[in-house]
């Protein structure tokens, strides 16, 4: 089968699926009808009108920057795709817009949500006041306790937020909450997912949205170097701006993806305490069965899942999207890891050498052309890199300020004084 | 499947039957073996036994922590069916676990290392709330091969295109789902349940209900209704986790549970 009629099918390779309870299988039957209805036939001029909020609401394009002091430290030429110029500040909008507007399409008059990071949150309560539609979002204490000026940006917004306590609190249980909300309220409500997870048609939908990221670096880099970049690199938590930034280069095969996860702590796991001190469920994870997809996770050898971590609230999630397990495992994208204390000073790095605060999970992105540097993997790069960040970093400065010291990261800026 | 009666269809026999739920493993397996007995005694017909997964999302809090419970007391797998082949009891157990137990069981890829120890360990039958019937293939032909039923749940919004897809594949008997949402005890008959109980009256298979079930009360309004059974999770989970007289208070409440059920029958005429 082509993959084409894998996706046909809701199934990239081995991954992906439908692995949800029964009273949500005709809701993601109906899902699947208008999406196929409205995204890929633009029924009732659905993307026009899509493409259209995008533009004036939300601030697309967003303009591909060159780094001038990034390329002269790597010597080589490197681009930065400033999905943290998106209106609310990350990649999310691309995606909350879309599936916003297509609840509206489908006459839903309530949308749930989870949120990692508390950036789709944001973006979603955005969207939805936007579009004036009701919306409530579920998420992890630890996540909450770590993004608090997201969690006041989607109250501002009017948008309900339940704190979920179970398990590390992160964004794993949010998601099963909001299932759970989703499997109750079916009939008139629909589950704004976060990121390329999930049953079919989420994960292709999702992609779908995102993946307007890559067509305007596929003309913005032809314009502005004039030719196709070397390599992609993208940060990947569930992976939505990794294939959002990957999907239009998919079929270049002279062009690297490489998909940047967070190493956490280091690549080890803890399978008697029921932890993964880190994210990596693309370069380490197992084939398994989570949130409604087969895809690669973080599980012990009883297939229990794993609680992750990472210093990144939006990387800070024990499964990934199942396109890009399929992706990963034929060999087009090459999953690698950074991290904390590698992510952290990326953080300051670009903060100091470009002028632009990233978020913690773009530093991931950024960091790995940094490890790139010092070993043999920099020649995989290639002359000419496009890096997309993600999001900006507002949200994260207290977990910042807080972590560096603690690490003793000694790029960051003294505070000393301030105390 | 043969002609032959299975194990689960025969426990329908003549009288409404009571199917408990607990989760193995809560708070220990020698509790669980206990509190088994004590539901059997009590007028249980089959029972449920839930093989905790992290990620119960077909499932409400106070089972969400029953299974907490039950991982945080070592429960796996193997020693669920080392539970399950101990237990002394001759109603028929099913197994209610989530898809990524089953296929991550063993040492080879895929389910059939699961069914076929879930068999010897006399296991009759499973449940597996995440597994729709278009994935469940796979499973379907191992359960075939190894003599176990496999039991789908038919929720208030699956559609009669889907309930027919989904009869075709049901073996043991078919969960109805008596409302919206996830598993938990609650304070009434959802009219849900009506409905889906009319939808189903031809079907052949015995029609089980659960979800919220919680008082002798309901199940004698669900058996009126045109049930075979009642499944009652929650109520009996609750009793597990205010670990006093547990035993005893889980065998009276499954009497209650049983004696709603029979009065079910006596309201309505049965049709023959
Ligand atoms: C700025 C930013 N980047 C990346 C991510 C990770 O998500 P994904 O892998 O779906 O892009 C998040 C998640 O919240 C985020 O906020």
């Amino acid at each position: 089968m082509s993959d084409a009629e894998f996706e046909k099918e809701g199934k990239f390779g081995d991954y992906g699926g439908q692995y949800v309870p029964e009273v949500l299988m005709p809701a993601i039957e109906e899902l699947q009808s208008a999406y196929e209805r409205y995204v890929l036939e633009n029924e009732d001029g659905f993307m026009d009108e899509f493409r259209r909020h995008l533009r004036d609401f939300g601030g697309r394009p967003t303009p591909l920057q060159r780094a001038d002091a990034l390329s002269e430290r790597y010597d080589r030429d490197i681009y930065l795709k400033r999905e943290d110029l998106l209106h609310g500040g990350a990649h999310k909008l691309n995606n909350a817009l879309g599936q916003v507007l297509l609840a509206k399409y489908m006459g839903k008059d309530r949308i749930v949500a989870e949120t990692g990071a508390g950036q789709h949150g944001t973006a979603t309560a955005m969207a939805a006041t936007y579009l004036g539609i009701d919306c409530e979002v579920y998420m992890g204490r630890t996540d909450i306790n770590r993004q608090r000026p997201n969690v006041f940006r989607m109250r501002t917004h009017d948008a309900e937020v339940n704190p979920v306590d179970v398990g590390s609190g992160t964004l794993k249980e949010a998601i099963n909450e909001t299932m759970r909300d989703w499997a109750t309220n079916v009939e008139d409500t629909h589950y704004v997912i976060g990121s390329v997870v999930g049953p079919h048609p989420f994960p292709q939908m999702v992609r779908d949205f995102q993946a307007i990221i890559s067509k305007e670096v596929r003309e913005q880099i032809q314009e502005q170097a004039g030719r196709l970049p070397d390599s992609v690199v993208a940060c990947a938590g569930g992976g939505s701006n990794t294939m959002g930034a990957f999907h239009e280069f998919v079929s270049d095969e002279n062009v690297s993806l490489f998909a940047v996860e967070a190493g956490g702590s280091g690549l080890t796991i803890e399978e008697d305490e029921g932890l993964a001190p880190h994210s990596a469920s693309l370069s380490t994870g197992e084939d398994g069965v989570l949130h409604g997809a087969r895809t690669k996770l973080l599980q012990s050898r009883d297939g229990q899942v794993l609680e992750s971590h990472s210093v990144s609230a939006g990387l800070d999630y024990s499964g990934v999207g199942p396109e890009l397990a399929h992706l990963a495992e034929t060999g087009r994208v090459t999953p690698v890891s950074v991290g904390d204390d590698a992510a952290l000073k990326a953080f300051h790095r670009l903060s100091k050498l470009e002028g632009i605060i990233p978020a913690l999970e773009s530093s991931h992105a950024i960091a790995y052309v940094e490890e790139a540097r010092n070993s043999d993997e920099a020649d995989d790069l290639g002359d000419l890199v496009v890096v997309n960040v993600s999001g900006r970093g507002d949200k994260d400065l207290d977990t910042v300020i807080e972590e560096s010291e603690k690490r003793g990261i000694d790029t960051a800026p003294s505070m000393e004084v301030f105390k | 499947m043969s002609n032959q009666q299975s194990a689960l269809e025969s426990a329908f026999s003549d009288e409404p039957a009571l199917i408990p739920y607990v989760v193995a493993g809560d708070p220990d397996p020698e509790s669980t073996k206990e509190y088994v007995r004590a539901l059997a005694e009590g007028g249980a017909d089959v029972i449920e036994l839930g093989l905790p997964f992290s990620e119960p999302i077909a499932d409400g809090p106070t089972i969400q922590n029953a299974i907490q419970r039950a991982l945080s007391g070592g429960m796996t797998p193997d020693k669920y069916l080392d539970l399950v082949a101990e237990l002394d009891v001759d109603v028929p157990i099913v197994c209610m676990t989530y898809y990524n137990l089953i296929y991550q069981y063993g040492e080879s890829e895929g389910v059939e290392s699961f069914v076929s120890a879930a068999g010897e360990a006399g296991v009759s039958g499973l449940i597996v709330p995440d597994l729709p019937v278009e994935e469940s293939d796979p499973l379907r032909e191992a359960c075939d091969e190894h003599g176990l039923d496999l039991v789908f749940i038919v929720a208030p919004t699956t559609t009669d295109e889907r309930e027919a897809k989904i009869l075709s594949q049901a073996s043991g008997f078919v969960y109805v789902q008596a409302r919206m949402g996830t598993t938990g005890a609650q304070a009434d008959v959802s009219s849900a349940t009506h409905d889906s109980l009319g939808r189903l009256a031809e079907t052949d298979l015995p029609k089980v209900v659960g979800f919220g079930v919680s008082e002798g009360d309901h199940a004698k309004e669900i058996i009126s209704a045109g049930a075979s059974g009642v499944v009652v999770g929650s109520a009996l989970v609750d009793i597990i986790a205010s670990g006093e007289n547990v035993a005893e208070r889980l065998e009276s409440k499954a009497a209650e549970l049983k004696s709603g059920a029979r009065n079910g029958t006596q309201e309505v005429p049965q049709p023959e």
